[in-house]
């Protein structure tokens, strides 16, 4: 089992930078998401750490040692396509087996091993399947068990579950992470699903544009963004975003929002008046007829338990998540209350965090 | 716009019967969503109410007319598909006006031009009117083919899961669009979907469909909150229901034939030890931002529940579970009625 560290790590390929600078290190047995959109450099990483592609600059140590410049099949890490590329004219066990003879172990030692992955993927029934038999839940067990039957250092794996539906995907996200603490391998897992990365991960990066925006627990994430980019990719409905303009001063307990002083957590820095953001969480909003902010409801989505209500107000539109059971009529004039606490700000400018009692400034990367 | 009526309708391809013995009526105003899994025959009913296949049995009624034997083009309807088919080398404005174009239609030029620009504003592409088709981002790609549909004033617009080539974010956004333009317009919908959001989101009646067969129809309300068998409970709700077989409730008292017995996430709540006949162990805390989804062991059941990110629960930890509002199935998972309290 290994630590996996990454110094200044850059890519570029001709004019375009891949990954510029990170700086990372995942101890021992985390379960380590890296989530981003298509393009924000997160399978390029991923590629350098499994030898796959070479770095322009900086280091990859697995263990403590370099491993920078070593080939991928001397690195002892796995990687995990997506999971269902299997062998057809070969059994469960010949599919599991296989890295194993490519590398000339003995039939006895390639048993034993292959059965004991099987046990850990609870699949010791399958050996003599074919895998064309196979149900799509059982094929990626199998495909896992191939990448598992060499005892690696480390997983890495690109989208592995990308090509599944959604209510599947989430299942395996649940038996994933099972047997990610059943063996304890450190595990990097590549996605641009913040539901899988939340999920199933210890520690989440979140990756724009080649850079690591923030790297923290997925609780953490949610909780206090680093950024408007962060805030934004996380959740569903995402956090809303109203626009003002104001300074801050260290201590306060309000912001002066388009004429309205709103409660906010106390500010732990001064600011010049410029261009800001409040950010709201979604279930952190209520319907108050006396709340100074106020719109038009525009639509409510019925979800079972919750309902997304979305009001256009004259600082654009908002998305709340309220009980279903309360009555909402679209055109309805509201008044929108937030829960203070909870609250984030940003630099409209920069997209920061502006640091608050509830995080923000926190950066990484 | 008008009602579509289908009555007892059948349809077999070779050995497989797609639709078995479906009765549908689409109301006017209505917008009815089929959600069920790919092969339920959800695009089969779409097609047979086109006329771009005949029942083996059974009639199709639109307006009060039968159609089943009419071609597509007399029907009456507009079609809304998965993928975008666009004319590339037109504009959008182009391609809104080529349905009204068609020889048959005789559609004088400045009617032509009033529709288009009406539907461009409701659909808010009008700034994209001179736009090549190709030079459009994928929902506005979607959005052009939708206002292509809409362009005419059918009988009822069917649209095969025209959101699910798009992604989640525009998905969300057009969800909530589609379903403001057919309350504009107080449009007929029929909607084919395997995405429970879409369905409960937009439809004001979902039909449940599986091999064929219209298993439930009713508002989304209704349905999640009153399903009456195993499967379309199971079909709606994140995460899923849970779905605990009889023979492990024995403390508790259940209606007699019950097999199954249906909880709800947020009907599953979890309390400190204190004597209560169901005791489980938390599995696993799963951290979703809003809120945490705890997974527990019951007597080698895995159920889901919801709990407050704040809550402490630990893996291991034993807890007290108390099922509110259970849904009784029986062997058949057909819903068995509450006894009365």
């Amino acid at each position: 089992m290994a630590q996996i560290r990454v110094e200044n790590l850059r890519k570029s390929f001709d004019q375009f930078t891949a990954v510029e600078g990170s700086n990372f290190t995942i101890d021992d047995g985390t379960f380590f998401a890296m989530l981003g959109p298509s393009g924000c450099g997160k399978t390029t990483t991923l590629r350098m750490i499994a030898g796959l592609e070479l770095p322009t600059e900086g280091k990859i140590l697995l263990d403590g040692k370099d491993v920078t410049f070593d080939r991928a099949s001397a690195r002892d890490i796995a990687f995990v396509f997506q999971l269902f590329a299997l062998y057809p004219h070969m059994n469960v066990a010949g599919n599991i087996g296989f890295p194993l003879k490519c590398q000339g172990m003995g039939r006895r030692e390639i048993r034993q091993r292959v059965e004991e992955t099987a046990r850990l993927l609870r699949i010791e029934h399958l050996l003599s399947s074919k895998t064309s038999k196979l149900s799509g839940g059982d094929r990626q067990r199998v495909a896992l068990g191939r990448a598992m039957v060499r005892r690696p250092k480390a997983f890495l794996m690109d989208e592995p579950l990308g090509a599944l539906d959604a209510e599947f995907r989430h299942l395996m996200c649940g038996e994933l992470r099972d047997l990610h603490d059943r063996i304890g391998a450190t595990t990097i897992y590549v996605t641009h699903d913040q539901l899988e990365a939340m999920s199933m991960a210890d520690q989440i990066a979140v990756m724009n544009k080649g850079r690591v925006e923030q790297i923290s627990s997925p609780q953490e994430i949610y909780d206090r963004p680093a950024s408007m980019f962060v805030a934004d990719f996380i959740g569903s409905p995402p956090m809303n975003f109203l626009r003002f303009e104001g300074g801050l001063h260290c201590g306060d307990r309000a912001i002066s929002f388009h004429d309205t002083d709103i409660i906010v957590p106390e500010i732990r820095e001064d600011r010049a008046s410029a261009p800001l953001v409040l950010g709201v969480r979604p279930e952190h909003i209520r319907f108050t007829d006396a709340a100074p902010v106020r719109g038009e409801v525009f639509g409510a989505e019925y979800l079972g338990t919750t309902q997304i209500v979305t009001v256009d107000t004259a600082h654009g539109r908002v998305a709340a998540r309220l009980p279903s059971a309360m009555p909402v009529r679209v055109g309805e004039t509201v008044g929108l209350e937030f829960h203070s606490e909870r609250l984030a700000l940003f630099d409209a400018g920069s997209g920061l965090a502006i640091r608050t009692a509830n995080g923000g400034g926190v950066r990484h990367g | 716009m008008a009602d579509v009526i289908l009555r007892n309708i059948s349809k077999r391809f070779g050995a497989i019967e797609a639709v078995r013995e479906l009765s549908l009526a689409v109301n006017d105003g209505d917008f009815l969503v089929l959600l069920g899994p790919s092969g339920a025959g959800k695009t089969t009913t779409l097609r047979l109410i086109t006329g771009l296949e005949q029942p083996d049995s059974g009639s199709v009624m639109i307006n009060g007319r039968d159609v089943t034997l009419d071609p597509p083009g007399s029907r009456d309807i507009a079609f809304v598909f998965q993928q975008y088919s666009l004319y590339p080398h037109l504009t959008v404005y182009d391609n809104l006006a080529f349905p009204l174009r068609s020889p048959a239609r005789r559609v004088p030029e400045p009617v032509i031009r009033k529709r288009v620009e009406q539907t461009a504003e409701l659909l808010h592409i009008a700034s994209k009117l001179n736009n090549r088709a190709t030079r459009l981002s994928g929902g506005e790609m979607q959005r052009v083919a939708i206002g292509r549909a809409l362009v005419r004033d059918p009988s009822i617009y069917l649209m095969d899961e025209p959101l699910s080539s798009l992604d989640a974010k525009l998905r969300a956004e057009l969800r909530l669009e589609l379903k403001r333009i057919q309350l504009e317009l107080g449009a007929t919908v029929l909607y084919v979907t395997h995405d429970q959001v879409e369905a409960m989101t937009m439809a004001t009646r979902i039909g449940v469909i599986r091999d064929g067969r219209l298993l439930q129809i009713g508002t989304p309300r209704e349905i999640y909150e009153n399903p009456t068998d195993s499967y379309v409970a199971s079909r709606l709700g994140t995460p899923q229901i849970n779905l605990l077989p009889a023979r492990v409730l024995s403390e508790i008292a259940l209606p007699a034939g019950t097999e199954t017995v249906g909880v709800r996430t947020e009907h599953l709540q979890l309390a400190a030890r204190n004597g209560g006949p169901l005791v489980g162990r938390v599995h696993r805390v799963e951290h979703l931002g809003e809120q945490n989804h705890v997974h527990l062991d019951y007597k080698g059941q895995m159920l889901v529940t919801l709990a407050d990110p704040r809550e402490a629960l630990q893996a291991g930890q034993e807890i007290e579970l108390h099922l509110m509002h259970p849904l009784y199935f029986d062997g058949a998972g057909q819903r068995i009625p509450a006894a009365t309290h």
